[in-house]
């Protein structure tokens, strides 16, 4: 672990772990995220990124530790935990837009439901956000009707509607045929140059390289390399890492 | 044949009562069930348990039995009422409960994860993950099964007929001893004032099953 921040931490993750059964997915994990800061994390399947990624908005309980947003502690289940939630972004695999909604109301649902927006406020910044990722034209259709990157990009901007603290994507593109890869990280990317603080999943080393502040590397449940992508890509520590990047490099 | 003639007044009345009770208790029966599938996913140990417990052991007692508590020994342990037909739906909508809860629970079940996972994660609380996203959702599983259930209700009512409550097969049972001649056709009559409520809830259920073939 090269870069330790410390304060200003909007995301932090103390001495975490979790078991599944025997299996021990995540290792004493410490992470500080700055505000503004884009966190990539790469690392082999089953390495405990994605049960990294879910752990801070709690989609996954931990053992112990602590995992604190903006100063505050996770809470347990109940209001206060999905009044957190409401500030963290989160970007699924498979995208999960609500299938029985319109694309629309689909970014809509969250303002008028959970911070009471009046639904016109809601609607007309819903599709100031779809234009935004560039499907604004589709707003009227139900979401089995829109292409996976199409899905994704409006899944990103029903995120964006909460106006989130933090976005968390969990392997954004793994689910996404090749072509439509590119628009969805293209998004992303702008995102990041707004300054955005992300905490990204994802197997895309070229995002990494172009959009990332710092890239984690996770390996067997322990964070591994904690470094920028420049120092990761070309002069990585760590036996794993090294061998990781040469069988990307080889294929 | 003419038994069935001269006795329609009766029929009548009794359809009348039948059908009062199916869908009173099939109302009590629906909402009371969906608050035990709600209970049963609920993040609440304590409400899964309950629910559980109710579940399991309502629809694995004979109905019988549940009609001899609510008509016998509920009034023992204090609770009065007037009418026999109070009893009738206690324990025709307590029983079906059970199975509605069941069937809402398989319907929450077919939801695909994500979708609350999702909803969750945009903040949504318990209540609003459940009536916002996962229910509306489950709805079109759960169609076709729950009128099933409710036929079996629309059956299911003529066992009040044998605790004091005159309603269809009640007056089937009157209907025989006055025309003991034509017992054949007095309950020949009985069954198709039956099938008059649960031959249509099946076309609907069929209805039902097409159109969610086709939303899909």
């Amino acid at each position: 672990m090269t870069t330790q921040v410390s304060g200003d931490a909007l995301v932090s993750l103390n001495s975490v772990n979790k078991h599944y059964g025997q299996l021990h997915v995540l290792k004493d994990i410490n992470l500080q995220v700055r505000k503004g800061e884009v966190v990539v994390v790469i690392g082999p399947s089953g390495s405990g990124k994605s049960t990294l990624c879910r752990a801070i908005n709690r989609l996954e309980t931990i053992d112990d530790g602590d995992i604190a947003i903006d100063g505050k502690k996770l809470p347990e289940e109940g209001k206060e935990l999905a009044h957190l939630r409401a500030d963290v972004g989160m970007v699924f695999q498979s995208f999960n837009l609500f299938a029985h909604k319109t694309i629309l109301e689909n970014v809509t649902l969250g303002p008028i439901k959970v911070k009471g927006v009046a639904k016109g406020t809601a609607e007309r910044e819903a599709m100031a956000l779809l234009e935004r990722v560039g499907v604004g034209h589709q707003a009227p259709k139900l979401p089995a009707q829109l292409s996976g990157g199409q899905q994704q990009r409006v899944a990103i901007a029903r995120a964006l509607a909460m106006k989130p603290k933090v976005m968390l994507f969990d392997e954004p593109t793994s689910a996404l045929d090749p072509e439509m890869i590119n628009e969805v990280l293209d998004v992303m990317i702008q995102l990041a140059k707004e300054g955005m603080t992300m905490i990204v999943v994802t197997h895309e080393m070229g995002f990494a390289r172009k959009a990332a502040d710092r890239v984690v590397f996770m390996a067997d449940g322990q964070i591994v390399e904690d470094s920028t992508p420049e120092e990761f890509f070309t002069n990585p520590q760590s036996n794993r890492a090294k061998d990781f990047l040469s069988k990307l490099l080889t294929h | 044949m003419d038994a069935i003639f001269e006795s329609l007044p009766q029929y009548w009345d009794g359809f009348l009562r039948t059908l009062f009770l199916a869908v009173v208790s099939g109302v009590i029966a629906l909402a009371a069930g969906t608050l035990l599938a709600a209970m049963r996913v609920s993040p609440v140990a304590a409400l899964r348990g309950f629910s559980t417990f109710y579940v399991e052991v309502a629809r694995n007692t004979p109905l019988t039995i549940i009609f001899f508590f609510s008509a016998i020994v509920l009034p023992r342990l204090g609770v009065k009422f007037e009418q026999f037909e109070v009893a009738a739906i206690i324990a025709l909508s307590s029983y079906t409960a059970a199975f509605v809860a069941e069937a809402v629970r398989s319907g929450v079940n077919s939801v695909p994860v994500g979708q609350a996972e999702a909803a969750r994660s945009i903040g949504m609380t318990f209540t609003q993950v459940l009536g916002l996203v996962v229910l509306p959702q489950a709805v079109r599983t759960v169609v076709p099964p729950l009128i099933n259930i409710m036929i079996a209700l629309v059956k299911n009512s003529s066992v009040a007929g044998a605790f004091f409550v005159l309603e269809l097969f009640g007056y089937g049972l009157q209907l025989s001893n006055s025309h003991g001649d034509a017992v054949m056709w007095i309950l020949i009559g009985v069954a198709f004032f039956y099938l008059l409520i649960t031959v249509p809830l099946g076309l609907l259920a069929h209805f039902v099953e097409k159109k969610v073939a086709i939303a899909r």
